[in-house]
């Protein structure tokens, strides 16, 4: 009895890890929704330091990044690990120890982003002792996720464990080498690096960041889910084998792309120029591999919202990294370099694809975790289009807004005058500001209601007792 | 199929497969990082370089703290427009002493690197405690704090600049045993003030 009871799935974990994100995505998100308002209303701050603006913008990237965004990749990776090995998971107190010791790292690594401790470094901006905070918790849940992987009960290692173990290696490596630095006190610190060095290390670890946690990762959750869902095996394994070697071969070249014109080696910029654009090629692999996969049972679109969310981030993530290796050619980046463009291809990444595939994950996971349906159908097809509306209107608000402040920025007359001054250029992005905002709460509103309808489906309930099949398949996953 | 089947081998061991995604991602970043960390280019004073003196260094560190660096970059592109809008364009060794860097991603405001001494120290002070009072359209946050609080607040800056001795930066004894005594009476904004007046003034531009 005593062994049957020990095998059965560690559900419970994953169901905090998806209340933890769904709380950090809505604090996050109102985060950015504030932080847009005060740029139409600076007064907003109120004269408080810890509600100014360049203490809360990184509050929001890093809620979103570590907050909602990790914990929605430990949530699904030891959901579909002990499902694609077909055994529960390695160290469970190891795990619990991940999770909470990383939600108390992000509650107090925002709260020091607001004291000001703030080491500037984009996506890495938490001082050196939670930087060796992180290191510990990883390291631990790699440890966690390999050790499941290693007493698997499947022979081949599924493809979303790849992805997510690519996640947990490379973000590991990027941020130790990126996080170096001599500590002067326990909230300051000086990069081992400098200047020109500093910005190639700082953007091999930032773009690399997105690359290897909001693609890879997300990559991982689309490869268990979206097949599961759709009911369909993936359509191309041997295509899925390509792209991912491809994909973790090419992208950690990228990184200079957000350099370019700048001074900085230009062997470097051209390198990673280059390398941007044959992103494109896993990329789209990839996606086309997930919507070849749901080709036949486009049906389900109908009925399922979750499964919309899931093909419906699959779109913008090919829009993403199409948009993102045309604004790695340098001509292009002459005009989107430093304007509200590169904040609208962001959130086409975070919105359309983070947001939207861990919000069609919730949908369909949430319900299984504790057997029963969902609660509210048509609140999470409402939510659908809410999400859809605010991506919508804040990609094409940020577009008009970035291509028209770098088109007048570089504008100058025939004798080669500026055509305009900065301050009439910053004054005229006020209405694309505005509908930005309005954007932004309308995610928001969504978020809010899918938050909700996952309270409303766990509530009173436990979490349901599932174990690995009882009959060993010949081959195949969970 | 024999690709298929030298694959098998790696999804069927997870050791083989955690060796294979660690050797394969780090190709890139070695080609890139290796040469650029040991480009002496990068990293050697110039007279183009200029050392950060104690209140100029802690001024630094308060707009790091504030986060300035969100809104204005401090990296002038070699371009016409960028050149004539905020002067010559940035050079690597004007930065040797930048840890770290602040070349920003985002210009919600304009570029800074070329800022020192186009406004007077007033101007500055008037501004960072309210915006709006100099530039009507401006929808920068306002800084009332830092004309409250002593530079001295922003931490112990003998010891930060012991560590930046570790790391190469030329201060001598002098220097740090007399970084308290140059805090003291200043307020966070004339550290602010003071740091943001030495940007880029270490360039030499007859050259252009």
């Amino acid at each position: 009895m005593m062994a049957d009871a020990k095998n059965f799935y560690n559900n419970q974990i994953v169901i905090r890890l998806v209340q933890f994100s769904v709380i950090w995505a809505v604090a996050a998100i109102a985060a950015g929704v504030y932080i847009s308002a005060e740029l139409l209303w600076p007064q907003l701050d109120f004269g408080q330091f810890w509600l100014s603006f360049g203490r809360l913008r990184p509050l929001h990237t890093n809620g979103i990044i570590f907050g909602f965004g990790v914990s929605a990749l430990m949530a699904t990776a030891f959901y579909s690990v002990q499902r694609t090995c077909h055994v529960p998971l390695f160290a469970p107190r190891l795990a619990w120890f991940c999770c909470y010791g990383w939600q108390l790292l992000v509650l107090t690594g925002g709260l020091s982003l607001l004291a000001g401790f703030n080491t500037s470094k984009e996506y890495a901006e938490l001082e050196w002792p939670f930087d060796i905070v992180i290191a510990i918790i990883w390291v631990c849940f790699g440890i966690v996720f390999f050790g499941t992987i290693a007493r698997r009960k499947i022979k081949a290692i599924y493809i979303s464990n790849w992805f997510y173990g690519a996640l947990i290696i490379v973000i590991a490596m990027l941020h130790i080498v990126n996080s170096l630095a001599i500590p002067v006190t326990l909230g300051k610190s000086y990069s081992l690096y400098a200047g020109a060095q500093d910005a190639v290390v700082q953007w091999w670890y930032g773009h690399n960041a997105v690359g290897f946690l909001l693609t890879g990762g997300f990559l991982g959750m689309m490869y268990y889910f979206l097949p599961k869902h759709a009911g369909r095996p993936i359509w191309s394994y041997r295509l899925s084998i390509v792209a991912f070697w491809a994909f973790t071969y090419s992208y950690i070249w990228a990184g200079p792309h957000h350099l370019h014109y700048n001074s900085i080696p230009e062997w470097v910029q051209s390198l990673g120029m280059v390398m941007s654009v044959v992103l494109l090629a896993p990329s789209w692999a990839t996606m086309i591999n997930g919507v070849m996969t749901v080709s036949t049972a486009w049906e389900k679109l109908r009925s399922d919202p979750a499964l919309k969310f899931i093909v419906l981030s699959l779109a913008f993530y090919g829009l993403a990294t199409f948009e993102g290796p045309m604004m790695s050619i340098r001509s292009v980046n002459v005009v989107s370099h430093f304007t509200d463009w590169t904040i609208g291809h962001v959130h086409s990444g975070a919105l359309g694809w983070n947001a939207m595939i861990t919000y069609g994950t919730f949908y369909f996971m949430v319900p299984r975790l504790v057997g029963r349906e969902l609660y509210s159908t048509p609140l999470a097809n409402l939510h659908f289009w809410l999400a859809l509306a605010g991506t919508m209107l804040y990609i094409m608000a940020m577009w008009a807004a970035g291509v028209s402040q770098g088109l007048l920025w570089l504008s100058v007359d025939q004798i080669g005058e500026l055509s305009f001054s900065f301050k009439d250029i910053m004054a005229s992005m006020a209405p694309y500001y505005a509908l930005r905002l309005v954007a932004g709460l309308i995610f928001l509103l969504g978020t809010l209601l899918m938050a909700y309808n996952l309270f409303m489906t766990l509530k009173g309930q436990q979490p349901v007792r599932s174990a690995p099949p009882l009959m060993q398949p010949a081959h195949g996953v969970g | 199929m024999s690709g298929l089947s030298l694959h098998k081998k790696f999804e069927e061991n997870s050791a083989l497969l955690i060796f294979g995604i660690l050797a394969v991602s780090a190709i890139g970043g070695l080609v890139q990082l290796v040469p650029i960390l040991n480009q002496d280019s990068l990293d050697t004073a110039s007279e183009n370089s200029q050392l950060y003196n104690a209140l100029e260094l802690t001024g630094r560190d308060i707009y790091i703290r504030e986060g300035c660096s969100t809104c204005h970059s401090q990296q002038v592109r070699p371009l016409i427009a960028e050149v004539e809008r905020y002067g010559p364009y940035s050079r690597a060794d004007e930065f040797v002493y930048d840890r770290p860097f602040l070349w920003g991603s985002k210009r919600t405001g304009p570029d800074l690197h070329r800022v020192g001494g186009k406004f007077s120290d007033a101007w500055h002070r008037l501004h960072l405690i309210d915006p709006r009072a100099v530039v009507a359209e401006s929808i920068m946050p306002a800084y009332p704090w830092l004309a409250r609080r002593p530079a001295s607040a922003t931490g112990n800056i003998a010891a930060k600049l012991t560590a930046l001795r570790r790391l190469g930066h030329p201060y001598t004894d002098e220097d740090i045993a007399g970084a308290e005594q140059a805090l003291e009476g200043q307020l966070e904004i004339d550290a602010l003030i003071a740091y943001l007046q030495s940007l880029g003034t270490a360039q030499d531009y007859s050259g252009g």
